[in-house]
């Protein structure tokens, strides 16, 4: 057997490394066997990658312009029902726009909104969790009770009023909806963070000489990953939901970018007559939150047992 | 000692509060614009009417301290919290009223279409909770666990859109809006419509009002009622798993009480808990529901002062509703303490 000091300066960095990519590789591998056993989580899986699809390609699939309409076919319904016409398939809205098209370019904002929203929510909660928890000391105490002030707020007031201030629009949209949802990746990595601390594989890292920061990105980070990837998966749907609602209500995307909250209120006018430009782009949101969460729910089925629910 | 816990706690929540009146007035200072314009509109008026206006609203005041010799708490931020203790928000730019007038007018509307979906959402949540706990697996708890599912996916507008098409629209059994017929004279006492009409004996107007609260309600209790019936039921599998369960039957207790006297009762601790988070919920989606079904409560007044921009109105109700939210979890972490002698604040 080779003795440490005998390995070159080369293998001495890369040979970890390949051991370390093998066990990533075997537990992905072990991931996927798992995953493709548990049916509600594939189903949405292949929903959410279907709406992701549909959103890349919008202009392919439709050839219809999702913001500009034709007052001469305005309200016509779905083409299944009398008096509706082939071109528009789930029919046309008040101004004549097609609502296909409106829903699949909808799909855009809804996606951006989950991702977004949740990614930088992550990266702020996740980074001040580790520190906070990492290193208590008056850090903690500062972030910790802001963020215990946050949680006074209901979360749809805390957004709506966040909304009032700076106005409506998409990037004001992302910033309300962060500004509060860090908290709950803030409180999951702390807690998980302060659990992990004491466990005898970061006594050895320290042990062993390695900078905090190494501990915490190297050694705890891999180890409380998962969670933060359940959580994170769990409220991108409620997410979605939160723009839907706010946008539902005026304050979110502003016409004519088509989102499905506004265009479930557009609708509302019409409910007596014309059922369908409320509905359906309704539908098009409860299909893909319920897939998030069943992709969600099955991710913590497998990556954290702890919470199965039975 | 008990009691000194629960003195703690509501102690603790002072600053809460504090902090919570803060952030509020801070963020509508960050707000762009002068608020005179806002009030003003498009009138042209005098400079002199504009200094009284900015005396009116202490606007000619510093923001955060008074450092300008005097009294260092003469600004801005004081005067507002100050005025919060005595229960003065202040006035509405637009409407020229105390804003908690105009709070006190619609916050009985929106009590009462929250204490309706609360009810609505335990009426239907704590039966189906048992039942799929009690017959795990069989077809009951396959059908309400997928129905609680879709429950927490679906956004309360859709819902109670879905709701006014097939009940107001299609089968004409509710009305679509408001919350009491034009033509029903009723009294009002507490401002609670259904409280009201059976105080007074007014059975037309009660009958009114709870036809014209019935959706509302199972639209805002519904997402409740999912996930409490979740919880609910994974308390109950958790509870009927232990000895003493098993012990009871042993007697040759009934199973009926098995299930509701000794399982049911321990079994709702965690959800007491899961009710106080949902508060925050029911608060939010009381205005997205308020909306939908022009329900004259808070919510939408929110709403509209946010198009008016009429800020004092806005940040009054925020505070309201943050404030309900800390004392419904106050409260619940009290009822705690009282339901499970194991838990200390």
């Amino acid at each position: 057997m080779q003795s440490e000091q005998t390995l070159s300066p080369l293998t001495r960095l890369w040979y970890p490394l390949t051991i370390r990519f093998r066990i990533m590789r075997r537990n992905l591998f072990n991931f996927l066997e798992e995953f493709l056993r548990h049916p509600t989580a594939v189903l949405g899986a292949v929903v959410i990658i279907a709406y992701v699809l549909a959103a890349v390609f919008a202009p392919y699939l439709t050839t219809q312009n999702p913001t500009r309409g034709d007052l001469n076919v305005r309200l016509f319904p779905p083409a299944w029902q009398e008096g509706g016409e082939p071109t528009f398939l789930l029919g046309t809205d008040a101004q004549g726009r097609d609502l296909l098209a409106r829903i699949i370019y909808g799909a855009r904002i809804s996606l951006w909104v989950g991702v977004l929203t949740v990614g930088i929510s992550v990266l702020i909660g996740a980074a001040l969790g580790c520190i906070t928890g990492y290193f208590r000391g008056w850090i903690d105490q500062v972030v910790s009770r802001f963020a215990d002030l946050l949680l006074a707020f209901p979360f749809l007031i805390f957004a709506i009023g966040v909304m009032a201030f700076l106005g409506p629009g998409f990037v004001n949209l992302i910033a309300a909806l962060t500004f509060k949802g860090w908290v709950e990746f803030f409180r999951l990595v702390r807690g998980e963070m302060l659990a992990e601390k004491t466990k005898e594989y970061v006594e050895a890292a320290k042990v062993m000489g390695l900078s905090s920061f190494a501990i915490i990105v190297r050694e705890i980070i891999p180890n409380i990953f998962h969670s933060v990837l359940v959580l994170g998966t769990l409220r991108m749907g409620f997410m979605i939901i939160m723009e839907a609602s706010l946008s539902f209500l005026g304050l979110g995307i502003q016409p004519p970018t088509p989102a499905w909250g506004s265009m479930v209120a557009d609708g509302r006018n019409y409910l007596m007559t014309s059922w369908w430009v409320s509905t359906l782009p309704g539908i098009a949101i409860v299909i893909l939150v319920l897939a998030i969460n069943l992709f969600g729910e099955g991710l913590r089925d497998i990556l954290d047992p702890r919470l199965k629910v039975e | 000692m008990r009691a000194i816990k629960v003195l703690e706690r509501i102690l603790a929540t002072i600053p809460i509060m504090l902090g919570v009146a803060i952030i509020v007035f801070i963020f509508m200072r960050l707000t762009p614009g002068d608020p005179v314009d806002i009030m003003m509109g498009d009138a042209s008026v005098s400079p002199g009417e504009i200094e009284n206006l900015r005396r009116e609203f202490h606007l000619d005041k510093p923001l955060i301290l008074n450092l300008q010799g005097g009294n260092p708490l003469d600004s801005q931020l004081f005067i507002y919290l100050g005025g919060v203790l005595r229960g003065d928000l202040g006035n509405s730019y637009i409407k020229r009223k105390p804003v908690a007038e105009l709070i006190g007018e619609h916050l009985p509307a929106t009590i009462e279409l929250a204490l309706g979906a609360l009810l609505v959402g335990l009426v239907i949540a704590i039966p189906i909770g048992v039942i799929s706990a009690v017959r795990q697996y069989s077809l009951v708890d396959r059908l309400s666990m997928a129905g609680a599912f879709l429950g927490i996916s679906m956004p309360a507008f859709w819902l109670g859109i879905i709701m006014i098409l097939l009940f107001s629209v299609r089968l004409r059994w509710l009305p679509v809006s408001g919350r009491i017929d034009y033509d029903a004279e009723l009294v009002g006492v507490t401002g609670l419509y259904v409280l009201d009409s059976i105080i007074t004996g007014n059975k037309a107007a009660l009958v009114s009002s709870l036809r014209h609260l019935a959706l509302p309600s199972i639209t805002l209790g519904a997402a409740l009622a999912a996930i409490v019936a979740r919880v609910l039921r994974s308390s109950m599998l958790e509870v009927l798993r232990q000895d003493y369960i098993t012990l009871a039957r042993a007697k040759g207790q009934l199973e009926f009480l098995v299930v509701v006297k000794h399982a049911l009762r321990n079994a709702l601790i965690p959800m007491v808990t899961v009710v106080g988070i949902q508060v925050g919920v029911l608060l939010g989606g009381n205005m997205i529901v308020e909306t939908v079904f022009a329900w004259p409560g808070l919510g939408r007044v929110v709403v509209e002062a946010i198009f008016n921009r009429d800020f004092p109105l806005v940040q009054g109700a925020v505070m309201v509703y943050a404030f309900t939210f800390v004392m419904a979890n106050l409260i619940v972490d009290i009822l705690y303490t009282y339901l499970n002698p194991k838990i200390t604040l």
